[in-house]
C-alpha cells in the first residue's frame, strides 16, 4: 500500500489535548438554553413573515387576491411577484463559491414548478397574524400536468432522462462519471455476474431546528441571522440576489440545531425575509414550518441505481458498472453523485459509472449527509453482498481480496488507507467468525432469528481554503475567530483544542468565535471538511501569535530576553524561555505587560486542495459496518439490534465528539434503511407525510447497541494534525449492512428502501423452514 | 388557528349547559370540551377543528379510579392515561388496558392525555388533517381522498365508500375487549352506553363518529370484572419500536380450561374504522382446543371481511399474525 506519510512532529503525537476526549465547550450554553439559535433572536420593531405556498405542483398563477388578507389584524403587507421588489439570479461563481441549489429567486415569475413553491408572503406584527393572513390569500391557478413519480429507470432498465419538457440548452443526458477498461466486454465474458436495480426514496432532512431567517435592513446594510452551514457563501449569495456588494451583507449563525446538508446553501425563504425587511425597513423573522421543510429547502432525491458486477470464480472483480438516475427539479440540475466511492473502493480493471437525471415537479434536491456515497454505497455494497453469496465467498473475505494498491481512477497513491484493517477489526469485534452463512440459521438466547450483515464504506477527504485569527491576551486567555460555523458537531471545541495545543492556554480559557461572515473567511461545514480545512489555518495563526510574543520578549524593556535573538527563544505552555535551557521563563501576560500591550493578534491562512488536479495523493476515509438484526417472523417484527463500526478517519482530534458523530450517523442509517421516505401524493404532487408523525425517523427505542472503533491513523499529507473528518462516513454503508443482515435473517432481499413490513411478510415460510 | 374563547367550568351541569349551546358534538362542533388538549389543540392549529369556544373541564372531579362493588373498575373521564396505566388495580385486573396505554404516544403525552380524550381522539388519516384535500369526515360531501391515495395506515374493516379512516387509539381496543361501558351525562340526564354501541361506523355519515349529542359529557368508564383465571394482554405492531400508532394491534382476554378455550374476548386496532371487536374470532375459538392452528383460524375469521385499499393490503396478513400471536401469548400465560 502506497502510504507515504510524512513524520509527525513529536509534540503532536504526545499531545495532552489533541486526541483527548474533551467535553463540548458550548455544552453548558446548550443545556441551559442560553445558546442563541437563529430564531431565538429578537429586535425592537420585529415583524413576522409567513409564506403562502402553491397548492398545485405544475401550472401558472392566474390571480392572487390579497385584498382580504391585507386588511386582517396586524398585517403590514402582502407581497407577490408584482410588488416584492427586485431579486436577482446568482451568477455562477468559481469553485465552491456562490453556491445555491434552487437558482430561481422567490416570486420571480408566475410559473409553478412544485407543490409548496412560494407564491406570496404576508408580513404582520405577530407570527399568528402573518400565518392567518398568508392562509387567507386567495390564489387561483391554471393547472398543468405534473410528474412526481418515483420510477426513474424505465422497465427496460435503460436510463431515462428529461422526461418532462425543459429548455434544451440545460438538458443533461447520461454522462460518464468514471471509466476504465472495457466494462461491457468484461460483463459479457465473465461467468459469475450480478445485475440488479436498487432504489432509494426521497429523504427529507428533518433537523429539529427549522430553517429560519431573520433579516435586519438598516441604512443600506443587511444583517441576516440565518440557519446556515456556510455563512460566507450565504453572504455572497444573498448580496448577489439583493443586488448589493457583499460588504453590505453580514450573515450570522452562532448555533445551528443541525442541518445534515440541508442548510449548506441558501433557500428561497432567506431572500424573501431580506426583501420584506428591505421593503418595510423593519426586522423580519421568517421561520419555515415543518411542512414547508418537505417542499422548499431541499431533500435527498429519489434515486434508481443499476449495478452490474462480474467476478472470477475465485472472487476477483472483473467488471463493475454503476448507472444511476436521480430525480431533480424542473429548473435545476442536481446530480447526487452516487459514484463517489465506486471507483476507488475495489480493484477492478473494467469499471464504468454513469449518471443521469429525471425531472420531476419537486423542489430542488440538495446534499444530505454523505451525498452520493451514502445511497451509492447502499446499492454497491448490496450488490457486492449478492455477488459474494453467488460466489459462495464470505463477504468480508471477498472485500479483502479486492483491495486496490492505488486509486485506480487516477493512478495516485492513497494518502492513508486502512480499509482492510477496518474489515478485520470489525469482524473480530463483531464475532463474525461465528456466523453461519445459511439464511435464518442463527438464533439468540430467546429464540429470535438473527441476521448478520456487513458493508464497507468510504468518504472523500478534502480541505478547502481557510483563514483564522488568534489573539493572545494579557489576562492569560486566547481568542480565536473564523467565519466557519459549528453545526452541532463540535467545531467550537476542536478549535479551542487546537489553540490550546499550540499555545498552552487551557481549553477553557480559549474563546472561540464562529458563525459570522464578517470574520476571516472560514470553510463551509459540509463534506466533513471543516476540521481538516481549519487545522492548518488555526495552527498557523496560533503559531504566529506565539512568534509575536517571542518578538516582544526580545524587544521589551525589563525582559530577561531583551536583545536575544527570537530564534533562541521557545514558546511552551503560554510562556517564553530560552531554547533547551533551564532559566527564566516569562508568561505571555508578563511579556504583554512589559510591552505595555493588551494582546497580540495574528492571522493564519491555508490553501485547500479542492479541485486541485496536482494533489499528490488520493484522500479518503474508510470504514466497515457490521450489523445484527433480530427477526421475529411470527409477527413480522425486525429490529436492528447491534452495530459495530470501525472508522479509518485520520487522527481523531476529539474522540468524544467524533464518536458522537458516528453514533448519530448509525442511527440515521437505521432511519434510512428501515423508516424514512418522503411520499408524494401522485394526484397533487404534494409530499403528503409532511410532518414528524408521518415521516418517521428512528427514536431512542430504535437505537441499536453501537460499538465505535477509530483506527486513528493520522493523515499528515492532508494537514499537520493528520485530521480528516467524521461527519459523514458513519452513515455510509449502514443501509447496505442492514439490508444484507435482513437478507441473512429473512431470505428477503430488499432493493427498494426503506425495508418495510410489507417486504418482510414475504419471507419464505417465515424463514423457519430454511433453517 | 381560529381565535377562540376559553371558559372554565366548576360543575358538571355547567359543563353540560355550556356544550349544549353547540349545534353538534361531532365534527365541526363550535363548542368543545378540552381535557388534556393533546388531540384537540393539534387539530385546531391546522384548522381542522375550529371551535369558537373551549370549555376547560379539568377542574371537574372526574379523575378518580376506583373499584366497583361487582369487582370491576370505574375510571374517571379525566384520569390521565399514565395514572390509569400505572394504577395497581388496573395492572392487577386489566393488564391489557395498562399495556395498551403504555404502548401509545409518549410519557409526556400520556401525562396529559385523559380517558375520555383518548376515547374521542380523531383519526390520523393525512387527508383528514390537510384542509387542501377533500375529506367526508372533515367536510361532508367533499369526497374521500384516502381512497386511491396515501392509505397505508388506514382501515380494512368497517369502512365505506365515503371513508376508510382508522380509529388510532390503543386504549379503545383494550376497552372494547373488556366490554367497557361509557357513562355520559347530558341535557336529558345520565346514560350508560356499552362501548360497542358508542362508536358509529362511517357509512354515509363519517362525520358522525359516536352517539354523543350536544351537551353530552363523558363522566367515567366502567369495566366489568374479567372472568376469574382469565389472562389479558395487548400486542401492538408498528414500523418503529416506539412512539407510533399501530399498523395492527390486538387486545385479548382469554380463559382456558383443560386445554380448551373457555371464553375469549378479542379486539383489534389499527385496522378498523372503529375499535374492532371480533365476535367472529371469538366464535371460532370458544370451546376449541388451544393450538396454533386454531388461533390462526380465529385470525382468519377476524379478517374475513377485510377490504384492503391500494397500500394497506399487507395489513390483512399482519393483523392475522398479530392476533394469532397475541392469542398464543395469552394462552402461554395460563
Ligand atoms: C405525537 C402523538 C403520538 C400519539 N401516539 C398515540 C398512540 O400511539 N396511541 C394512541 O392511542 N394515542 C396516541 N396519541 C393520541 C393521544 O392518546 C391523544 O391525543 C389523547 O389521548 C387525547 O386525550 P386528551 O385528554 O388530550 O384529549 P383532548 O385533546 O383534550 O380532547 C380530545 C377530544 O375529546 C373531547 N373530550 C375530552 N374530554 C371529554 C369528556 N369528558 N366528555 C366529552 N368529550 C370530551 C374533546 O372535546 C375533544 O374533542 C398520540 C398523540 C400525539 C400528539
Amino acid at each position: 500500500m502506497a502510504q507515504q506519510q510524512e513524520q509527525a512532529p513529536e509534540r503532536i503525537q504526545n499531545s495532552k489535548i489533541i486526541g483527548v476526549a474533551t467535553p463540548r465547550i458550548d455544552g453548558p450554553q446548550k443545556t441551559t438554553g442560553t445558546a442563541m439559535y437563529t430564531s431565538d433572536h429578537h429586535f425592537p420593531g420585529l415583524v413576522y413573515a409567513w409564506p403562502t405556498t402553491a397548492t398545485v405542483s405544475s401550472g401558472t398563477v392566474q390571480k392572487i387576491d390579497a385584498s382580504f388578507a391585507e386588511k386582517m389584524p396586524g398585517v403590514l403587507a402582502v407581497y407577490t411577484h408584482e410588488n416584492l421588489g427586485r431579486l436577482y439570479r446568482v451568477p455562477p461563481g468559481p469553485m465552491l463559491t456562490l453556491m445555491i441549489d434552487e437558482t430561481r429567486p422567490p416570486l420571480e415569475d408566475t410559473t409553478i414548478r412544485y407543490y409548496g413553491q412560494y407564491v406570496a408572503v404576508a408580513v404582520a406584527e405577530t407570527m399568528e397574524q402573518a400565518r392567518a393572513a398568508a392562509e387567507a390569500v386567495k390564489v387561483t391557478y391554471t393547472k398543468s400536468a405534473h410528474n412526481t413519480a418515483d420510477q426513474l429507470l424505465t422497465a427496460s432498465r435503460e436510463l431515462t432522462t428529461n422526461e418532462s419538457p425543459k429548455t434544451d440548452e440545460n438538458a443533461s443526458g447520461v454522462k460518464e462519471v468514471t471509466k476504465r477498461g472495457d466494462t461491457a466486454n468484461a460483463l459479457a465474458s465473465t461467468h459469475t455476474t450480478h445485475d440488479a436495480v436498487y432504489s432509494t426514496p426521497t429523504e427529507t432532512h428533518n433537523p429539529i431546528e427549522l430553517h429560519a431567517s431573520l433579516a435586519v435592513y438598516k441604512d443600506g446594510r443587511f444583517t441576516l441571522y440565518e440557519t446556515s452551514q456556510a455563512v460566507v457563501n450565504h453572504r455572497d449569495v444573498l448580496a448577489a440576489m439583493l443586488g448589493v456588494p457583499p460588504d453590505k451583507v453580514q450573515v450570522i449563525t452562532r448555533f445551528l440545531g443541525s442541518g445534515f446538508g440541508g442548510k449548506l446553501w441558501p433557500w428561497p425563504h432567506s431572500a424573501l425575509a431580506s426583501a420584506c425587511s428591505r421593503n418595510l425597513g423593519r426586522p423580519v423573522k421568517l421561520v419555515v414550518s415543518r411542512s414547508m421543510m418537505f417542499e422548499s429547502v431541499g431533500h435527498r432525491p429519489a434515486i434508481d441505481q443499476r449495478i452490474q458486477l462480474a467476478a472470477t470464480p475465485e472472487g476477483k472483480f472483473t467488471a463493475i458498472q454503476h448507472d444511476y438516475v436521480n430525480h431533480t427539479s424542473i429548473q435545476d440540475d442536481y446530480d447526487e453523485g452516487c459514484g463517489e466511492a465506486t471507483g476507488i473502493l475495489y480493484s477492478c480493471p473494467n469499471l464504468l459509472v454513469t449518471a443521469g437525471m429525471a425531472r420531476r415537479n419537486v423542489g430542488t434536491p440538495t446534499s444530505m449527509r454523505g451525498p452520493g456515497a451514502v445511497p451509492g454505497l447502499y446499492a454497491l455494497e448490496s450488490a457486492v453482498d449478492e455477488l459474494a453469496i453467488k460466489l459462495k465467498i464470505d463477504p468480508v473475505q471477498f472485500r479483502l481480496m479486492n483491495e486496490p494498491q492505488v486509486d485506480e481512477t487516477n493512478g495516485k497513491p492513497f494518502s492513508s488507507r486502512h480499509l482492510k484493517e477496518c474489515l478485520t477489526t470489525g469482524a473480530e469485534k463483531f464475532g463474525w467468525e461465528k456466523r453461519n452463512a445459511a439464511v435464518g440459521s442463527m438464533k439468540n438466547a430467546s429464540g429470535q432469528t438473527l441476521g448478520w450483515g456487513m458493508a464497507a464504506c468510504s468518504w472523500g477527504a478534502m480541505k478547502t481554503d481557510a483563514e483564522a485569527t488568534v489573539e493572545l491576551r494579557a489576562d492569560g486567555t486566547a481568542r480565536v475567530a473564523t467565519g466557519a460555523q459549528d453545526i452541532g458537531g463540535g467545531t467550537y471545541t476542536v478549535i479551542a483544542q487546537m489553540v490550546s495545543h499550540e499555545t498552552g492556554v487551557p481549553v477553557e480559557k480559549v474563546e472561540v468565535v464562529l458563525g459570522d461572515s464578517s470574520l476571516p473567511p472560514g470553510p463551509i461545514s459540509g463534506g466533513s471538511w471543516a476540521t481538516a480545512s481549519l487545522t492548518p489555518a488555526v495552527l498557523e495563526a496560533a503559531r504566529s501569535a506565539t512568534q509575536a510574543i517571542l518578538l516582544a520578549a526580545t524587544k521589551s524593556d525589563g525582559s530577561p530576553f531583551k536583545g536575544k535573538k527570537q530564534d533562541d527563544l521557545e514558546f511552551v505552555n503560554n510562556s517564553v524561555h530560552l531554547k533547551g535551557q533551564a532559566g527564566p521563563t516569562l508568561s505571555t501576560s508578563d511579556v504583554l505587560k512589559l510591552a505595555k500591550a493588551q494582546s497580540v493578534n495574528a492571522t493564519g491562512k491555508s490553501r485547500g486542495l479542492f479541485g486541485d488536479p496536482h494533489a499528490k495523493y488520493s484522500f479518503h476515509s474508510y470504514g466497515a459496518q457490521f450489523v445484527e438484526v433480530t427477526w421475529e417472523p411470527e409477527i413480522a417484527r425486525l429490529r436492528v439490534s447491534r452495530v459495530v463500526t470501525v472508522i479509518d478517519g485520520g487522527r481523531m482530534l476529539n474522540p468524544r465528539t467524533a464518536q458522537n458523530q458516528i453514533e448519530g450517523a448509525v442511527v440515521m442509517g437505521v432511519g434510512m434503511a428501515m423508516l424514512e421516505a418522503t411520499e408524494y401524493d401522485q394526484r397533487t404532487g404534494q409530499p403528503i407525510n409532511n410532518n414528524l408523525a408521518d415521516y418517521i425517523v428512528a427514536v431512542a427505542a430504535d437505537c441499536p447497541h453501537i460499538d465505535v472503533t477509530f483506527l486513528d491513523y493520522p493523515d499528515f499529507n492532508l494537514n499537520p494534525l493528520g485530521a480528516r473528518g467524521v461527519g459523514e462516513i458513519g452513515l455510509a454503508g449502514v443501509a447496505a449492512a442492514i439490508t444484507n443482515a435482513v437478507y441473512h435473517a429473512t431470505g428477503v432481499r430488499v432493493r427498494r428502501l426503506p425495508v418495510r413490513i410489507e417486504d418482510l411478510l414475504a419471507a419464505p415460510e417465515h424463514t423457519r423452514a430454511i433453517a | 388557528m381560529q381565535p377562540f374563547e376559553l371558559i372554565t367550568v366548576s360543575s358538571i351541569p355547567d359543563a353540560v349547559k355550556a356544550q349544549a349551546a353547540s349545534s353538534t358534538a361531532q365534527q365541526g362542533a363550535p363548542v368543545r370540551f378540552i381535557a388534556g388538549g393533546t388531540n384537540l389543540v393539534d387539530y385546531m392549529k391546522i384548522n381542522v377543528e375550529t371551535p369558537r369556544q373551549l370549555i376547560d373541564i379539568n377542574g371537574l372531579p372526574l379523575a378518580g379510579i376506583e373499584s366497583t362493588p361487582d369487582g370491576g373498575l370505574k375510571i374517571g373521564a379525566l384520569a390521565r392515561n399514565s395514572d390509569v396505566a400505572h394504577h395497581e388495580l388496573v395492572k392487577e385486573r386489566y393488564p391489557v388496558l395498562s399495556q395498551a396505554l403504555l404502548s401509545g404516544a409518549s410519557t409526556q403525552l400520556r401525562n396529559m392525555a385523559t380517558t375520555a380524550g383518548n376515547l374521542l381522539q380523531k383519526t390520523r388519516c393525512v387527508y383528514y388533517r390537510d384542509t387542501a384535500y377533500g375529506c367526508n369526515k372533515r367536510q361532508p360531501g367533499s369526497g374521500c381522498s384516502a381512497i386511491g391515495g396515501h392509505n397505508r395506515m388506514l382501515a380494512l374493516l368497517g369502512t365505506s365508500d365515503k371513508c376508510i379512516a382508522s380509529n388510532p387509539s390503543d386504549q379503545n381496543v383494550a376497552l372494547m375487549a373488556l366490554d367497557a361501558t361509557i357513562h355520559v351525562t347530558g341535557i336529558k340526564g345520565d346514560r350508560a352506553v356499552p362501548i360497542d354501541k358508542f362508536f358509529l361506523l362511517p357509512g354515509q355519515t363519517p362525520e358522525r363518529e359516536t352517539v354523543l349529542e350536544p351537551g353530552d359529557l363523558i363522566t367515567h368508564v366502567t369495566l366489568p370484572p374479567v372472568p376469574s383465571g382469565a389472562k389479558s394482554l395487548y400486542l401492538k405492531l408498528r414500523d418503529r419500536a416506539s412512539y407510533e400508532f399501530a399498523l395492527a394491534s390486538a387486545a385479548i382476554v382469554l380463559k382456558q380450561s383443560g386445554g380448551r378455550v373457555e371464553s375469549v374476548q378479542v379486539a383489534l386496532g389499527g385496522i378498523g374504522a372503529v375499535p374492532w371487536r371480533s365476535h367472529e374470532a371469538e366464535r371460532a375459538l370458544t370451546g376449541k382446543v388451544v393450538s396454533a392452528v386454531n388461533f390462526r383460524a380465529a385470525a382468519e375469521a377476524a379478517l374475513h371481511g377485510a377490504r384492503p385499499q391500494s397500500q394497506n393490503g399487507f395489513k390483512v396478513e399482519l393483523a392475522k399474525r398479530c392476533l394469532a400471536h397475541a392469542l398464543a401469548q395469552a394462552a402461554a400465560q395460563a
